[in-house]
């Protein structure tokens, strides 16, 4: 167990690596002198200067590399010069929106699309069973935004049950909290739960062509524990996964969704970096963003082994 | 035990069919009986629809076939017309069933305790300790050492053999009045398949309890059937008991079956002349060695010192358990995979080792037959196509490689017209029969044919082995011939050697080995070899 | 005799397997899904074609007097040469006055034009690479690192940063939206590489002496052409989201080239008021995707059934 752990931390060596590779030779991408990337439009020539001695720009690239890449494993991700701080400073700032809609995101996908696709699957070929395919169809095709604007426009401006944007603080006022919550979550949840709801189906579908299951039905057991016992237990290794990998979903939605809705989270920095190519912010916030999302998958790697006795190794 | 009232009664049953299939019924108008302590085996070969019956009386038949006339009457009560509910009460508490890959039967998440304790949990109102005494004891009752462990474990952690006795644990726990087992020793080595058939009649003895065995194997019959029904496209050929359908078949077809299954005692060939050798291996080793970081490497000896020699116009067999390391051995002759010790020479060309642009000149002498029908051509190409790859590779005008395919086609009795079709308008036989004429078109030296008539039915694995073997005196070819089977190595090899964990424990003539094995292993396999003590008779067959 | 006998014993089999092998593409054009799919996409192909004679006007033309109208209004334009002419704007118009149903139309030709691009050229480096990856043993540690550490930054994030380095244009957009979706693709390839190159047919094609180009052309690459027509159709739509989504922040395609996110994003400001700059251009993406992605489901269920059993 511990050594299948251990391994799995190894593993995510290597790519955190490559993330961090392209995150850095990101900025000598852009055309144009790095140290005046960074400083933004309206510095100085000290300004500039200071910087490239900051950055050892005069020093070979793979120097450079490690400069950068120590200073960030310090937690130094240097200084945005548009916002006039510390990006540490920024991030933590921005963290609460972000990780607060995460939450109920996820929350209210997961528990409405298992049981979706798990009916699904139960009643193969049913009017339910395809309603549930032409709503998780019509979940990945339209865009996030659209939704969210719909939504606010439904339910907010029309009938006026909701705030329209914006975000309070969970500890200034929890109801208000929770109200500025609902529709971005759902906004937010939609794809992520056509997502899951659909390979629930399928990978729910395939166990139940497994031999096992028909060795469970002629023990005589009844359909609803074949299922819940049989079935569900054997499919949760790829609902997880797809959970894990759709989180990359979520951190995307995010940036539309925030926008949307006026939070002022991550993912509204996000943009705002970028259309004032404040770099040191975008490469953090990129950075952060991959590392989260390698660690969520991590942790349902290792928890394959609480659901698949086999998975040892 | 004939006069007593049946368990089972199976009355004039025909099952329909989807629409669009090759036949209207997958069995029709078949009508039979099983008694208190008699084991009635089911015997055909693919598509005879002998595992439909057993799915219909157990009511757990697929959504497209639908039954469409006639009775199963289980200790009188018709369970064609018993409700869901009603099936499921009947279900392991008086007919239960056994299934034929013990692998995937059982459900990989949940302890073999927990998934026999089910059975108890659906089925009576024991509580958890008597619940547990009665699994321990069964678990005991089917030879499982230490029951308590395997109560705990997994079934990943058991061997094939043992959840096939999980199984017949489960199946038998509360009693029931009938056993259906669906070739449950198919999958299994054959020193396994004698031990589960024997606790099998042992159990069944013991209860009374009727089973309905289903096979295709008459190897397995005369091991273990009182009456035999033999069917055919879905309809009951003939029935009667064991000693009269395997001595003195009355159907045409029965006869043939019958004349099909290979003799295990070895055909007479004559002694080795002294011949040119084709190929000689020294020492053959392959090692896999898997990477870790973090625990100690681990490495599987697949095959250990294997030195063979096969002459021209011999057929030399390799016979062996699965994981014995007989088929790393072909795949390292061929040069498929990269053997890891030893020598192989072909010829006087030590090939083991050479480079792969080397090696190419060479690929044409070893040609090899593989053991699945439906995948060894590819879907996309036609049968000519496949054919004619090889001597065109080689240099050879499109135009006299189809010559020759024409040719090869009719060597392997098949119409040299159809080289423009594709794999999928052949039967199973007939794909195997294009896969030997592919060898062939290399005119190669040595032929391996791995497991190759192991995927066929007995009547049509007959006419390969005939095949082959005409092939190899024609051409004087060397074969080396892969099987589990004995009877099948004993009709084709002049020399035999029978591995186990990667090494060659005996290695002589046939007749010499299988008349007198000396390794112990090569004895119980032998003895283990269902039906060794019953001569099946070669009928005229007209 | 025995031969019968053969023949029928096996007939179960063939019966199935030539049942599975008809010719799939007459099956997939008969797809309802793939029907209804392809329709939509067929009027829309036609409406970014014929764009200039569906009734639009000059999709960039600013009018500071005709400014956020509601659907409906009738417009008077004044050209240069001093003559005039009314139109009706049947979407309403933006805050600089542009018609929206004209930009909505020439949208159109933005979303296609990214859609196509991303999928073939993401199909083209993913199936090289896949190739490579799948058949050079030394070589596929490292590619599928790079793929690994490239799909551990979320696809839209890996988009804006590629979008935020080259700044905005259409083939800008273009590539950064592909950049993410290659390494899926060359997993796809690497895979069926990995588990046909086991097969027997394969096997057997190596001790018959065929040279690794044949094997890869003849016996391999075949089987990659139904999965990747499939996984292409999902990429498109995928990619038609992410340049909106991309346009929609602000960061995608230049505001005056007229795309649904571009529409949408300026419609953002007046929203609560004028609701029609983000319904109609949002119904028309939500209308494209829907189209390829119910196109793409239905080929997948013809062309590639054993992945319609997984997904």
């Amino acid at each position: 167990m511990i050594d299948f752990i251990a391994r799995r931390l190894v593993a995510i060596i290597p790519v955190l690596a490559v993330v961090a590779v392209f995150v850095f030779l990101m900025l000598r991408l852009t055309p144009g002198d790095p140290a005046a990337v960074i400083a933004g439009d309206n510095a100085t020539s000290e300004q500039i200067d200071l910087i490239r001695a900051k950055l050892g720009l005069d020093l070979p690239i793979w120097q450079q590399f490690f400069i950068w890449i120590s200073d960030i494993l310090r937690g130094n991700f240097g200084e945005s010069f548009f916002f006039k701080k510390t990006v540490t400073e920024l991030i933590a700032q921005r963290l609460e929106p972000t990780l607060a809609l995460s939450i109920c995101t996820l929350i209210v996908a997961v528990t409405t699309a298992v049981p979706l696709g798990v009916i699904a699957a139960y009643r193969h070929g049913s009017l339910l069973d395809r309603v549930v395919m032409g709503f998780s169809v019509m979940g990945f095709s339209l865009p996030t935004f659209v939704i969210g604007y719909c939504l606010i426009y439904i339910f907010a401006i029309d009938l006026g049950w909701l705030p329209v944007q914006g975000y309070t603080r969970i500890g200034a006022d929890f109801g208000g909290f929770i109200e500025h919550m609902i529709l971005p979550s759902i906004t937010l949840g939609i794809i992520y739960v056509a997502l899951i709801a659909r390979i629930t189906r399928a990978s729910v579908l395939e166990v139940l062509n497994e031999d096992y299951i028909r060795t469970a039905r002629a023990k005589g057991l009844s359909n609803r524990v074949v299922l819940m016992r049989h079935a569900l237990r054997n499919a949760a290794v790829p609902i997880l996964t797809v959970i894990g990998i759709g989180i990359a979903l979520l951190i995307g939605g995010a940036v539309v969704t925030e926008t949307v809705y006026g939070l002022p989270g991550l993912g509204r920095l996000t943009v705002e970096a970028v259309l004032s190519r404040d770099f040191p912010t975008i490469q953090a916030v990129i950075l952060m963003f991959s590392v989260v999302y390698v660690v969520i998958n991590l942790l349902i790697d290792i928890s394959y082994t609480l659901f698949d006795p086999r998975i040892r190794y | 035990m004939s006069d007593q009232k049946p368990v089972l009664e199976v009355k004039n049953l025909s099952v329909a069919l989807p629409q669009g299939g090759d036949r209207l019924h997958a069995v029709e108008k078949v009508s039979f009986t099983v008694k208190p302590g008699e084991i009635v085996c089911l015997v055909g070969e693919s598509g005879s629809g002998k595992s439909v019956i057993a799915f219909t009386i157990m009511g757990l038949l697929a959504k497209a076939l639908k039954p469409v006339s006639g009775e199963i009457l289980l200790q009188g009560e018709n369970v064609l017309a018993a409700n869901e509910a009603r099936l499921r009460e009947l279900r392991c508490t008086r007919m239960s069933m056994i299934f034929q890959e013990p692998m995937t039967a059982l459900n990989p998440v949940m302890t073999c305790g927990e998934q026999i304790d089910e059975v108890l949990r659906t089925h009576t109102k024991l509580d958890t300790t008597q619940r547990k005494t009665k699994i321990i004891g069964i678990l005991t009752r089917v030879k499982l050492p230490e029951p308590e462990r395997i109560y705990a474990s997994f079934p990943h952690q058991l061997s094939g053999g043992q959840r096939q006795r999980i199984m017949i644990a489960m199946a038998l726990v509360l009693d029931p009045v009938l056993l259906i087992a669906d070739e449950p020793t198919t999958a299994l080595d054959v020193t396994t398949q004698a031990e589960i058939l024997k606790l099998v009649a042992e159990l069944q003895e013991g209860q009374g309890t009727g089973v309905l065995f289903i096979t295709h194997d008459f190897g397995v019959v005369a091991e273990i059937a009182h009456r035999v029904a033999v069917l055919r496209w879905g309809e009951l050929v003939e029935m009667g008991p064991t000693e009269q359908i395997l001595s003195r078949p009355q159907q045409p077809y029965t006869r043939m079956l019958i004349s099909s299954v290979p003799s295990i005692h070895p055909a007479h060939r004559g002694v080795r002349l002294e011949k040119e050798t084709v190929l000689r291996t020294e020492k053959l080793g392959k090692t896999y060695a898997g990477k870790s970081f973090f625990q100690k490497a681990r490495v599987v000896k697949a095959a250990v010192d294997v030195d063979l020699d096969i002459r021209r116009g011999e057929t030399l067999g390799i016979v062996g358990e699965s994981g014995s390391g007989k088929s790393t051995v072909a795949r390292c002759i061929a040069r498929l995979i990269d053997p890891t010790e030893g020598k192989v020479f072909l010829g006087k060309t030590e090939i083991a080792t050479i480079s792969p642009s080397k090696l190419r000149p060479h690929r044409r002498k070893v040609q090899i037959v593989f053991q699945d029908p439906y995948r060894s051509l590819n879907p996309r190409i036609t049968v000519g196509d496949s054919i004619i790859e090889g001597p065109m590779n080689f240099g050879l005008k499109r135009g006299e490689a189809l010559a020759r395919a024409r040719k090869l086609m009719e060597t392997v009795q098949l119409d040299p017209n159809a080289l423009d079709r594709y794999p999928h308008q052949f039967s199973g036989g007939q794909r195997q029969r294009i896969c030997i004429a592919r060898a062939l078109a290399m005119e190669p030296e040595l032929l391996i044919a791995d497991e190759a008539v192991s995927a066929l039915d007995v009547s049509v694995q007959k006419q390969v082995l005939g095949l082959l073997d005409e092939i190899r005196q024609r051409l004087n070819l060397a074969v080396l011939f892969i099987t589990h089977d004995l009877r099948v190595a004993a009709q084709i090899c002049d020399f035999v050697a029978v591995m186990s964990q990667g090494r060659v424990v005996e290695y002589g003539a046939a007749e010499q080995v299988f008349g007198a094995p000396k390794h112990d292993y090569t004895k119980s396999l032998f003895a283990a070899a269902p039906g060794r003590d019953w001569e099946f008779g070669k009928f005229a067959t007209a | 005799m025995t031969a019968i006998i053969e023949e029928a014993v096996d007939s179960a089999a063939i019966a199935s397997a030539s049942s599975k092998r008809k010719p799939l593409w007459q099956l997939a054009i008969r797809n309802p899904a793939v029907i209804f799919g392809g329709a939509i996409l067929l009027i829309m192909v036609a409406i970014a074609v014929l764009a200039p004679f569906l009734g639009t006007v000059d999709p960039t033309r600013i009018d500071p007097a005709a400014r956020n109208k509601k659907p409906g209004t009738e417009i008077t334009y004044r050209l240069d040469n001093g003559t005039s002419f009314k139109h009706e704007a049947y979407m309403g118009t933006d805050t600089l006055g542009r018609d929206v149903y004209s930009r909505v139309l020439y949208g159109t030709r933005v979303s296609l034009i990214v859609g196509i691009s991303v999928a073939v050229l993401a199909l083209a480096f993913g199936l090289v690479i896949g190739m490579v990856s799948g058949y050079i043993r030394w070589l596929d540690g490292i590619i599928m690192r790079i793929m690994d550490g490239l799909m551990a930054i979320p696809g839209i994030l890996l988009a804006i940063a590629l979008v935020s380095i080259w700044r905005a244009g259409l083939i800008t957009v273009i590539f950064a939206i592909v950049v993410p979706e290659v390494p899926r693709v060359v997993r796809l390839v690497r895979s069926i590489v990995l588990t046909v190159r086991e097969e027997p047919y394969v096997e057997g094609a190596i001790s018959v002496g065929t040279p690794t180009w044949t094997l890869m052309f003849r016996h391999i690459l075949p089987n990659t052409i139904a999965p990747l027509i499939v996984q292409g159709t999902f990429t498109a739509a995928a990619a038609i989201i992410t340049e909106a989504i991309l346009s929609f922040l602000g960061i995608g395609i230049p505001p005056e080239t007229p795309s649904w996110g571009n529409i949408m994003s300026e419609g953002r400001t007046l929203f609560r008021i004028f609701p029609h700059n983000i319904l109609y251009p949002g119904i028309f993406l939500a209308l494209a995707v829907l189209a390829i992605n119910v196109m793409g489901d239905g080929l997948r269920d013809t062309l590639d059934p054993k992945m319609s059993k997984k997904v």
